[in-house]
């Protein structure tokens, strides 16, 4: 009987959205792209298990409605390097007919950034359609919290902490960087697989300091923060229309690290160390995850696609259906999605410099 | 009793959630999704998660639940048919039991071997799930004090099972699972990210060797060029003796050491970070050392298939504890559940600590849906073994070209690259070698497995040690000698004693004669030379990164085994054990056709598919083998080679995958599935 109700709603779920594709179409008048009966598919250039597959599979069936002709929306996961194989194969394609689209994170961007000499891509030939953005916490064990004087973290500052890092040239260099503006003495150990077990060796009383980007601190550490066990340190923060870091909407109780380092002694929010920190987190929190279409897309794909996603933004259940499992980030489309694109992807000569030295001299990575 | 008071009525909730016909038609759908998956080697239920990812979105919670877990629950199960049938590890969950569920097959007796597996399973995952539903509400606390040394000490204790399998000679073992490990570390370390036996130039190798190529490449390749070679069927026997019910007798003779695998299996499963791939052999490793008369390990003895059947489907629900409670995916299965799951409804199960608090009646569901679907699938596969095992008696020539093809199709979906398909033709030669002079290849996937979790723990364990003998020596002490360490260590030494003395009676891959000593000698001398040229590898990463550390100690130890068994080897009369060479006599030295040759179809499908692509080769090789080497006349070998390409290109669409490409792709557009 149910699974009859739940081909009726499917059924129902399809006249809907081609009564709305049609709606648009009237609307777009001529312009725009129709792939009805086409597959359109969306590379992720990391495996199945990762955040960046949640994030995929959350949008394709929305998009797969809103897309004009309501085609078929497969992901396809290409993982290898970190992300760079992916890349790299996007970046060899050129658009046929809009049937191929390809999704980056915050782990594509930084090896472009750092100058790795794997990647072959360039983000300037790429069209971005959707940039979806998140925070981070980090966060403490109940008694290290308590050495913090409300802002000041310099009570801290003679400890030893332990964090699990994923790689000292992926997001977690985001962290890093801002703990050792603090003057915290913090140890990594490497070899975590994700930041799960980053949160894992915490409880376990092993690791001594870690952070989560916010879906994953809703899920894993609010438990913890209730039970006692964790307290929040600081959030990256978010950034303004201006370009200013302010308080991230989705924990607007909790400082960010510009409020904590402007009280801590020793710690500036300006100079070479902040400007890089702050390109390095613009380039991986606030525009992490983003939809391109190839190199030569014709404009019609672009308007076309672009419009999809702001049909599925302004679904009415979008903000239900999307703050379970997306978080409360924004999701920006068109002249945002540009702005974003251009402000994770461009990061000043000095700041680079100053990452890829910081790099080399903490870690011994060298990214020859 | 508070605790209990909450979960009873959860329990009742739960079933009450389960036992609706809708849910149970879901669960059933499921499975035979599942067991259509599970049955093709190297699939498993990635591949079939992935198929019902799209479906999930809003899907009624229960409903989507009981198809997912329906699908997962049948890939240990399924998997045992390739394991069995063909000596085909399935998937890691499987590889135990090729050792003595295939030497069954051989002698006619796969119906038996099947069913005796199936029974295991069955009662391994309702063991493993009668465990969890007391042991879940106090699951958090335990499993956190395993921290890293005690997760080190595991892994230790697992690849301490190589003791037992290394074979007559143990020092051939060990260097045997050394070269699994070197195997193991190839690519970017897991620390600063420094590459081993592998160069930016050469992109494959630094994302490493995937364990479904390894696992194909040393099991499957070996025994299918050996059986193709001899030209028979898998069986001996034309007639198949030992019906299923013997299989089912045969577990029920052996219920306690059934009883005390499930119990392993979802105790390993539990811990998070080490995930199923050792557990099959510690159960393996468990059923030697408790069974009487070894000598038939090896050589189809049925404890060796109940005792990791009966743990691989019981790791699954001890696989739910970190998944559920922790919301760390114990497997790349369960990192695709946990993604499905936020997709539910309306994404209000939340995996992660609040589960038990929150939705311990969904929690109660997952369990008991796993184990129920491990009853209906166990049924199925029962049922369906007897017919399935006629495999055995098809002639072999006729049945390997389309082996050929689903190990190739499962080996390009790890990487999606021709170089897989070279991968594995390389790893399947190193295979044929080992084989040929019993080298123990399950030492090898041994330390080829353990490779990972031994290194990044061991660093791990060493640093935060450090930093905790920089506070205090006491504090870094009993941080490094906890009990549970102190008791794993025990086990360990116990067990590697025991082992090492055992291991001359078991020869798990049967008795192979000695002969000359030259071609024993020539392979351990290149054996020798990549160890060497390995540490040199390793030896100029620079020395502040951890990276160079693991695989320089596992490489010196590994030389200094290799100069006892070339001094050995120089010293001994070609008669020695060491010198064992299956080509002097025995079934392969009189085998129809040589090694060779045979070896040469299988390279000439891969060097087509690197000129034309996968399909047009496959073609091309499938017509080519049945009419050549099988002997079959034009028109039904054109026939089965059709079917053959329809079957693939059916399964490929249905899971939305590609095929290798070839050199022809460059250059023209050809639709799909040419191009």
């Amino acid at each position: 009987m149910s699974k009859l109700n739940t081909t009726r709603r499917t059924a129902l779920g399809l006249v809907a959205a081609a009564a709305a594709a049609f709606g648009m179409q009237a609307h777009a008048g001529g312009h725009g792209i129709d792939l009805a009966g086409k597959t359109v598919e969306w590379i992720i250039p990391f495996s199945e298990t990762g955040g960046s597959a949640k994030w995929a599979n959350f949008y394709a069936p929305l998009l797969s409605e809103a897309l004009p002709g309501q085609p078929t929306v497969v992901v396809k996961f290409m993982p290898g390097a970190g992300s760079t194989k992916g890349a790299n194969f996007f970046q060899e394609q050129s658009y046929e007919d809009g049937t191929l689209i390809f999704g980056s994170s915050g782990s594509t961007q930084f090896p472009f950034l750092l100058g790795d000499p794997r990647v072959k891509y360039n983000y300037a030939d790429w069209n971005v359609v959707l940039a979806s953005g998140t925070g981070g916490v980090a966060y403490l064990p109940l008694e290290t919290a308590a050495k913090m004087d409300g802002l000041d973290a310099s009570g801290l500052q003679g400890m030893d902490f332990i964090y699990g890092n994923q790689g000292a040239t992926r997001l977690d260099l985001v962290p890093t960087l801002a703990w050792e503006m603090l003057g915290l003495n913090v140890e990594s150990v490497m070899g975590i697989k994700g930041r799960g077990d980053g949160r894992l060796m915490f409880e376990r009383g092993e690791a001594n300091i870690d952070y989560q980007t916010s879906s994953s601190y809703l899920k894993g550490v609010t438990p913890l923060v209730e039970a006692g066990t964790a307290v929040p340190m600081m959030t990256w923060g978010a950034l303004d229309d201006a370009g200013n870091i302010v308080r991230d909407p989705t924990f607007p109780d909790i400082p960010t690290f510009k409020e904590v380092c402007e009280a801590t002694n020793g710690c500036e929010t300006s100079g070479e160390k902040w400007d890089a920190w702050k390109a390095f987190f613009v380039a991986g929190f606030p525009a992490q995850k983003m939809v391109f279409l190839p190199n030569g897309a014709s404009n019609d794909a672009i308007v076309t696609y672009t419009k999809a996603f702001e049909d599925v933004k302004a679904r009415v259940d979008f903000a239900e259906i999307s703050g379970a499992r997306l978080g409360k980030y924004p999701q920006m489309t068109g002249e945002k999605a540009q702005t974003a694109l251009a402000s994770a992807t461009q990061v000043p000569a000095a700041a680079k410099a100053f990452v890829v030295n910081w790099l080399q001299d903490k870690y011994g990575v060298s990214l020859k | 009793m508070e605790i209990i008071a909450t979960a009873l009525p959860a329990l009742g909730d739960a079933w009450a959630l389960i036992l609706q016909p809708v849910v149970l038609g879901y669960l059933v759908l499921g499975v035979l999704m599942g067991l259509c998956i599970g049955v093709f080697p190297g699939l498993g239920g990635i591949a079939g998660l992935s198929l019902l990812l799209p479906f999930m979105f809003g899907m009624d919670p229960i409903l989507g639940l009981a198809l997912m877990i329906g699908m997962v629950a049948v890939v240990p199960t399924s998997d045992t048919f390739a394991s069995v049938l063909m000596g085909i590890p399935g998937s890691s969950a499987s590889q135990a039991t090729v050792l003595d569920g295939f030497p069954m097959a051989k002698r006619g007796q796969a119906a038996r071997a099947l069913s005796a597996a199936f029974a295991s399973s069955l009662f391994g995952g309702l063991v493993g799930a009668s465990f969890l539903t007391l042991f879940i509400l106090v699951a958090r606390p335990v499993v956190l004090e395993f921290r890293t040394p005690e997760l080190l000490m595991i892994t230790l204790f697992g690849l301490s099972m190589v003791g037992i399998l290394a074979g007559r000679v143990a020092i051939k073992g060990l260097v045997a699972a050394g070269l699994g490990m070197l195997i193991g570390t190839i690519g970017e370390g897991a620390s600063s990210g420094d590459l081993r036996m592998s160069s930016y130039d050469f992109p494959y190798l630094t994302d490493g060797l995937k364990l479904v190529i390894v696992g194909l490449g040393i099991f499957a390749i070996p025994e299918i060029i050996a059986l193709l070679r001899q030209d028979r069927a898998i069986s001996e026997e034309p007639q198949l003796g030992g019906g299923w019910l013997d299989g089912v007798k045969d577990w029920f003779a052996n219920i306690w050491l059934s009883v005390r695998c499930s119990i392993i299996g979802v105790v390993v499963g539990v811990i998070p970070g080490l995930g199923g791939s050792v557990v099959d052999w510690i159960a393996y490793g468990h059923a030697v050392q408790t069974t009487q008369d070894k000598s038939n390990f090896g050589n189809g003895e049925v404890r060796g298939v109940i005792g990791p059947e009966s743990s691989n489907n019981a790791k699954e629900g001890g696989g739910l504890v970190p998944t559920l409670l922790f919301g760390i995916p114990g497997s790349g299965s369960m990192a695709i559940f946990i993604g499905a799951i936020a997709l539910l409804g309306s994404g209000q199960i939340e995996v992660g600590p609040g589960m038990l608090k929150n939705n311990l009646d969904i929690t109660y569901s997952i369990v008991w849906l796993l184990a129920l679907a491990n009853v209906v699938g166990t049924v199925i596969c029962i049922a369906a073994s007897g017919g399935i095992a006629k495999l055995t008696t098809i002639r072999f020539a006729l049945l390997a070209p389309f082996l050929f093809m689903i190990i190739s199709f499962a080996a390009f979906q790890s990487g999606q690259n021709l170089m897989d398909l070279v991968a594995l033709f390389g790893i399947g030669f190193l295979g044929i070698l080992m084989r040929r002079f019993d080298w123990s290849r399950p030492a090898f996937l041994i330390g080829f497995v353990l490779s990972n979790p031994a290194e990044t723990y061991a660093n791990q364990a060493v640093q935060i040690a450090q930093s905790r003998f920089r506070k205090g020596f006491e504090e870094g002490l009993e941080y490094i000698f906890s009990p549970i360490v102190i008791v794993l260590i025990v086990i360990t030494v116990v067990s590697v004693v025991l082992g090492l003395r055992q291991a001359r009676n078991i020869m798990a891959e049967g008795d192979v004669p000695s002969g000359s000593k030259r071609a024993p000698l020539i392979f351990l001398l290149c054996v020798t030379g990549y160890i060497a040229y390995a540490f040199y590898d390793a030896a100029s990463i620079p020395s502040f990164s951890r990276d160079r550390t693991f695989p320089m100690f596992v490489a010196g130890a590994c030389l200094l085994g290799c100069a006892v068994l070339i001094v050995r080897m120089v010293l001994r009369p070609e008669t020695d054990t060491i010198f064992a060479d299956r080509e002097r006599e025995g079934e392969d030295a009189q085998a129809t056709h040589g090694l060779w040759s045979t070896l040469a179809w299988f390279a000439a499908l891969l060097i087509l598919t690197s000129l034309q692509g996968f399909i047009l080769a496959l073609a091309l090789f499938l017509f080519a083998f049945l009419k050549i080497r099988a002997g079959l006349g034009a028109v039904s070998a054109a026939i089965y080679t059709a079917c053959g390409i329809a079957f693939m290109c059916a399964m490929a669409a249905a899971l939305n995958r590609d095929f290798p490409p070839g050199l022809l792709q460059d250059y023209a557009d050809l639709p799909w599935p040419l191009g």
